[in-house]
């Protein structure tokens, strides 16, 4: 989902938003809020309770990401348009506007982990070790289990790719959204008002990037300033990985990155998950710089 | 309906335009005409507010576009055909017609089966991408696509550079047709006998300023050629 959000943006401005993670961090903290303002006392007590409490999180969390995200593109990145910046302008506002909204949390809510309040509890719903299974799958396969927020996760994912997909691809917005990322000047020059469509495109990757960080503070149980920076990285190696500025490759890529860490994990050893991840981003951008679905953009 | 008046356009420090001044009335075809790099795209720019005059005024119906984006001044009545075509290379061609209808607020259904109509090759193309478009299909929907806004002033960049005789014909036939329903043209072209048979008046920029201007019956056809040809 932050990888869409990347993906998105750089598909319309050829601009990599490092500050993406930033508005991960903030839709996380929004839900972590959000969480806490419902179940003061220490969380849900019952699963539906759990659920309803998850559910009415998403709201705050996918709206500050959205504002956030539109906010970023007001401050950090129109004005440098308006002057036709070289891209270097671009990656320090960049930079510079994640630092900021970052240490703003820091001072905030302090340099610490905070942990979120009981939602929904963990639970297995599918150990693949069940007797079974047995006969059926690989001996390596039997100590995979799959928990309820697994399936919660791939599922919204899953919706949010196809509902981004099918907007982009089926809506008047999205026709416009593809003709900007194709030629800004000539749609510009067609009618469409620009600055529009970019606002759209990082509102729609800001309100991404918000659930995934309720989905994440869920999953993960904390939220602190910098929580965004490594998912950042690891989304925008998912990006790159499946061809940034593709969005079905941003799932792709998202995708296969959580399996190639994982089996990492398995095979050697946790420790070895993010230097598999960032191998492969190095090894993408070595010989595969277009990623797995991208398209090589002519001259 | 189209009034610029005496200005000067530049990139960075160079200077292209220099005190240009132009008048197009209601219901003609006005051409501009020049050698390359005498500034005839600049001035459609600077028209079409994708350069900003550093002096001088343009009027169009009487408003004054100074600090318009060009997304206003189509929504205000004006079309552009770039001479580049600027195909939107990964849209259909419907898709690209429709682009426009929803953006412009001017379009409708009916204004994009009128625009088809002028070039009914298009209908067979609709769902092809505009990448894969030949030279003469693509400059038949770059016009189709300006039409579909059902513009005030439609202004066409050197519409037949590239192009098979046979689509110059149906190209001429097209702004023929508009230009009798009443459409005003603003025709940018260095093809001089297309610009002879169909424009009313015209004008020749040589090195950004306005050399020769006046009715095109009038022209002597050796001065034209010595001011446009290389």
């Amino acid at each position: 989902m932050i990888a869409l959000g990347y993906t998105l943006v750089y598909g319309v401005l050829q601009l990599i938003n490092f500050a993406h993670s930033e508005v991960f961090m903030v839709g996380s903290l929004g839900a972590f809020l959000t969480v806490g303002l419902l179940a003061p006392d220490g969380g849900a007590t019952t699963q539906g309770q759990g659920a309803l409490i998850l559910i009415a999180a998403f709201i705050p969390s996918v709206i500050l990401g959205g504002l956030t995200a539109v906010a970023l593109e007001r401050v950090a990145y129109r004005p440098l348009r308006r002057r036709n910046a070289p891209r270097l302008a671009y990656l320090i506002s960049a930079i510079g506007a994640s630092l900021f909204l970052s240490n703003s949390v820091r001072i905030w809510r302090g340099p610490n982990f905070e942990t979120f309040p009981r939602s929904i509890k963990s639970r297995i719903v599918l150990d693949l070790g069940d007797t079974f299974f047995t006969g059926i799958l690989p001996q390596s396969f039997q100590r995979v289990k799959i928990q309820n927020r697994d399936i919660i996760v791939f599922v919204i994912a899953m919706l949010a790719m196809v509902a981004v997909d099918q907007f982009i691809n089926r809506s008047r917005m999205g026709r416009g959204i593809r003709a900007v990322a194709q030629d800004a000047e000539t749609a510009g020059l067609m009618g469409v008002n620009i600055d529009r469509v970019i606002t759209v495109t990082f509102l729609i990757g800001g309100m991404l990037a918000g659930a995934a960080g309720l989905l994440f503070g869920w999953s993960f149980g904390v939220t602190r300033f910098q929580i965004g920076f490594l998912p950042g990285i690891k989304a925008f190696t998912a990006a790159v990985l499946g061809g940034i500025g593709n969005i079905r490759g941003a799932l792709l890529g998202g995708l296969m990155l959580g399996v190639f860490e994982n089996v990492a994990a398995g095979c050697f050893g946790v420790q070895w998950r993010d230097v598999v991840a960032f191998l492969i981003l190095v090894l993408v951008l070595l010989f595969k710089p277009t990623g797995l679905l991208g398209e090589k953009i002519s001259s | 309906m189209l009034s610029v008046q005496n200005i000067d356009v530049a990139y960075g420090p160079t200077q292209i335009l220099f005190g240009v001044s132009m008048e197009v009335s209601n219901n003609e075809l006005f051409c501009i005409m020049g050698r390359n790099g005498v500034g005839k795209t600049t001035l459609l720019n600077a028209i079409m507010g994708v350069l900003r005059p550093t002096s001088g005024q343009i009027l169009f119906e009487g408003r004054d576009l100074g600090k318009m984006h060009p997304y206003e001044r189509v929504k205000a009545g004006l079309a552009y055909v770039p001479q580049t075509r600027g195909s939107f290379p990964q849209l259909t061609v419907l898709e690209s017609l429709k682009v426009v209808v929803d953006a412009s607020d001017r379009g409708d259904k009916a204004a994009l089966d009128e625009a088809v109509d002028l070039f009914p090759r298009l209908k067979k193309l609709f769902g092809r991408k505009a990448g894969f478009l030949s030279g003469g299909e693509a400059a038949q929907l770059a016009i189709a696509r300006a039409l579909v806004t059902k513009p005030s002033l439609l202004i066409l960049d050197e519409p037949t550079e590239g192009i098979q005789p046979s689509i110059i014909m149906e190209i001429e036939d097209a702004i023929a047709n508009l230009t009798r329903s009443g459409m005003s043209i603003l025709l940018v072209e260095q093809y001089m006998e297309f610009a002879l048979r169909l424009a009313g008046r015209y004008l020749i920029l040589d090195a950004g300023e306005v050399v020769s201007a006046g009715k095109m019956g009038d022209l002597d056809e050796a001065e034209m050629r010595k001011l446009v040809l290389i």
